[in-house]
C-alpha cells in the first residue's frame, strides 16, 4: 500500500491551486484520509460559492464559512492561504511556538476564520445564532455555512440545533456534512433523513464531483434550512 | 417585584436597542412573550436546550448583537459549561448571562435545581464580570452596566433578598463601621442582612458588595485589617483565592462561609438550608464568633 500524499491522495485527485499550500503545509508528513476528504469542498465554497474574499472579512455582508470539525484544518487553510486570505509562509511553521496556525483554527488568530473549533459539535449552534443575528439585523444577502462530520453528529449538541433550525424555518443556514462513514455507530437511514425529518432540505452529492457539489451548496430554497451530504466513498447516493 | 420582575422589565426595555438579542430556553418565556411578539428576531426561545441557547449566543455576539441569555442557574452555567468556555470565551465575544433560582431558592425541589457551584464555574473563567444582587432594586442598574459593556457577566438573580437596595455597591460599601483595626467581614449579595444581624454588639465591620468580580480589591485593602470573614451566597470559599491574593503581602486570617459542598438530601425551604448551611444569623454568628475568639 502506498503513502498518500497530497498529490496522489487515495482516488480524487486534488484541486490544482491546493496542491502546492497543501504539499507545504504538509512537510512531508503522513496525512490521514481524512485530511483529503474535505478539500474538494473547502475548494469548491471558496472557489466558487463564498462571497467573501480577503479584502471583506470584516464586511457584515460576507457569507460565513463555520469549520465546526477544526481537525479538518489542513486543507482550510491550503485553501485560505491559496485564495490569498494567508501568506503562504504562514504554512511552513503551522503548530509552532510562535505560529497563527495550530492543529484546530482559532479566529482570534487566522484571518477570515470564522470561529475558533476543535471540540467537536460546537460549529452549527455557533452558525444558527450567526444566522439569527443576520436576519436581527435584516441583512438577507449573506448566509452561513457549517461544516461538520458524519461522527460529528454524534454530539447531541448538532441535534438541538438541527431540530431547532428547522422548526423555524432558518433559511439563512447551511450544513455541510462531510460523510466519511466514520461515526462508530453509523446513522441508519442515512445522515440526510437526521435533517429531512425536521423540515431541512437536503442534497446528497459526491464530495469529490465539483459541478455536483456547487450544484448542492446553491441549492437552498430560501424558506428552510439546507443541508448538503458530502459523501467521500467510490458511489454517492442521492437524495432531495 | 421579584429580582426577575425586574429583570424582565429591564430586559424588555433594553429591546429599544437594535443589537440587544434575548435567548431563551423555555424558563421565562411567558414573561418575555409580550417583548417576543413585538421583537419576534430578538427574543429568541430555543426550547430546552441549553447547549444551543449559549451556541446561539455566541453567534448572535459574532454577527455584532449583544446577547442577554436567561435561564434556570444549573441549566444556564452548568448544563453548557463548555458553550460558555468555547462558543463565547474562545471566540472572543461577550454576552450577558443572568440565571435565576441561586442556590437553593427552590429548595424543594431537590438537587437537580441547586447550584451553589455556579460563581464558583464561572470564576474559572478570564475577565467575567459576576453580578450578586441583594434586592430587585439593585437590578436595573447592574443590567444596564451588563448591557452597554462588551464582555461577559454572570447576573445572578435570587428570591431572597435584603432589606433595603444598596445601589452602586460593585465596590465595597461600608454598612457598618467598627472602627479602625476591627475585624472586616464582606456580605455579597443577599447575605447582607444576616450577617449584620449576625455580629450585632460584635467589633466587626460590615462591607456590603454586589459585584464579586471583579472583586474590590482597593477597598478591601483599605478596609482590612488582620481579620477577614467573607460570606457568599454560593459556594462556601469562593472568594478566598482572590482576598487571599489581595492581601498576600500582609499577615491576615481569612475565613470564607457560605453553601457547603455536601449534597445534604433535603428539601424543605430555602430558609432551610439557610440554617444547615449555617448561613442563618444564628450560625453565622457561631461561625464568626469562633473565628475571633479560637477555642485554647
Amino acid at each position: 500500500m502506498t503513502t498518500p500524499t497530497a498529490t496522489h491522495p487515495p482516488g480524487h485527485p486534488l484541486p490544482a491551486p491546493v496542491v502546492a499550500p497543501l504539499e507545504r503545509l504538509r512537510a512531508g508528513r503522513h496525512y490521514d484520509a481524512n485530511v483529503y476528504s474535505t478539500v474538494d469542498v473547502h475548494w469548491v465554497l471558496y472557489d466558487r460559492v463564498l462571497r467573501v474574499t480577503p479584502a471583506t472579512v470584516d464586511d457584515p455582508d460576507r457569507d460565513r464559512f463555520l469549520l465546526s470539525k477544526g481537525h479538518a484544518v489542513a486543507g482550510y487553510y491550503a485553501v485560505l492561504a491559496a485564495k490569498g486570505f494567508i501568506p503562504v509562509d504562514w504554512l511552513d511553521d503551522a503548530g509552532g511556538p510562535d505560529s497563527r496556525l495550530g492543529g484546530h483554527p482559532d479566529r482570534t488568530l487566522v484571518p477570515g476564520v470564522e470561529i475558533g473549533s476543535g471540540s467537536l459539535g460546537h460549529g452549527l449552534g455557533l452558525g444558527v445564532g450567526t444566522a439569527l443575528g443576520l436576519r436581527a439585523q435584516g441583512r438577507t444577502t449573506p448566509r452561513v455555512y457549517v461544516l461538520l462530520g458524519d461522527a460529528e453528529l454524534d454530539e447531541g449538541s448538532n441535534h438541538e440545533a438541527i431540530a431547532y433550525a428547522g422548526a423555524t424555518g432558518l433559511a439563512g443556514l447551511t450544513a455541510i456534512v462531510v460523510d466519511n462513514a466514520s461515526a462508530s455507530h453509523g446513522w441508519p437511514g442515512g445522515v440526510a433523513s437526521r435533517f429531512t425529518v425536521n423540515g431541512w432540505t437536503t442534497a446528497t452529492v459526491d464530495g469529490h464531483d465539483h459541478d455536483a457539489l456547487h450544484a448542492a451548496l446553491t441549492g437552498h430554497d430560501g424558506h428552510h434550512p439546507h443541508v448538503v451530504v458530502a459523501v467521500d466513498g467510490p458511489t454517492p447516493g442521492s437524495r432531495s | 417585584m421579584t429580582m426577575r420582575d425586574t429583570f424582565v422589565a429591564s430586559a424588555t426595555g433594553f429591546l429599544d436597542d437594535p443589537r440587544t438579542t434575548i435567548v431563551l430556553a423555555d424558563i421565562s418565556a411567558d414573561a418575555f412573550a409580550g417583548a417576543a411578539r413585538r421583537y419576534p428576531h430578538r427574543v429568541v426561545n430555543v426550547g430546552i436546550r441549553e447547549q444551543l441557547m449559549i451556541g446561539v449566543a455566541g453567534g448572535l455576539a459574532l454577527a455584532g448583537q449583544r446577547p442577554i441569555v436567561h435561564s434556570y442557574a444549573p441549566f444556564l452555567v452548568e448544563r453548557a459549561y463548555e458553550q460558555i468556555k468555547l462558543d463565547l470565551d474562545h471566540q472572543g465575544v461577550g454576552a450577558v448571562l443572568v440565571s435565576i433560582g441561586a442556590s437553593y431558592d427552590r429548595a424543594e425541589a431537590g438537587r437537580t435545581h441547586l447550584a451553589p457551584a455556579d460563581v464558583a464555574l464561572i470564576d474559572t473563567l478570564d475577565g467575567w464580570t459576576v453580578h450578586v444582587p441583594g434586592h430587585p432594586d439593585e437590578v436595573p442598574d447592574l443590567l444596564r452596566d451588563a448591557v452597554c459593556g462588551q464582555h461577559s457577566t454572570y447576573l445572578r438573580l435570587s428570591l431572597s433578598t435584603n432589606a433595603r437596595a444598596y445601589p452602586k455597591a460593585g465596590g465595597l460599601q461600608v454598612v457598618r463601621d467598627a472602627g479602625p483595626g476591627a475585624a472586616l467581614l464582606v456580605a455579597v449579595g443577599p447575605v447582607l442582612d444576616a450577617a449584620l444581624a449576625a455580629v450585632a454588639g460584635l467589633p466587626v465591620t460590615v462591607a456590603y458588595t454586589h459585584r464579586p468580580r471583579p472583586f474590590d480589591v482597593t477597598g478591601l485593602r483599605a478596609l482590612a485589617a488582620t481579620e477577614v470573614i467573607v460570606v457568599e451566597p454560593y459556594l462556601a470559599g469562593t472568594s478566598t483565592r482572590v482576598v487571599a491574593g489581595a492581601l498576600a503581602d500582609r499577615p491576615h486570617r481569612l475565613l470564607g462561609l457560605g453553601v457547603g459542598r455536601a449534597e445534604l438530601r433535603r428539601y424543605g425551604t430555602a430558609e432551610d438550608h439557610d440554617r444547615w448551611h449555617g448561613l442563618d444569623p444564628a450560625g453565622l454568628r457561631l461561625a464568626v464568633g469562633g473565628f475571633l475568639t479560637p477555642a485554647g
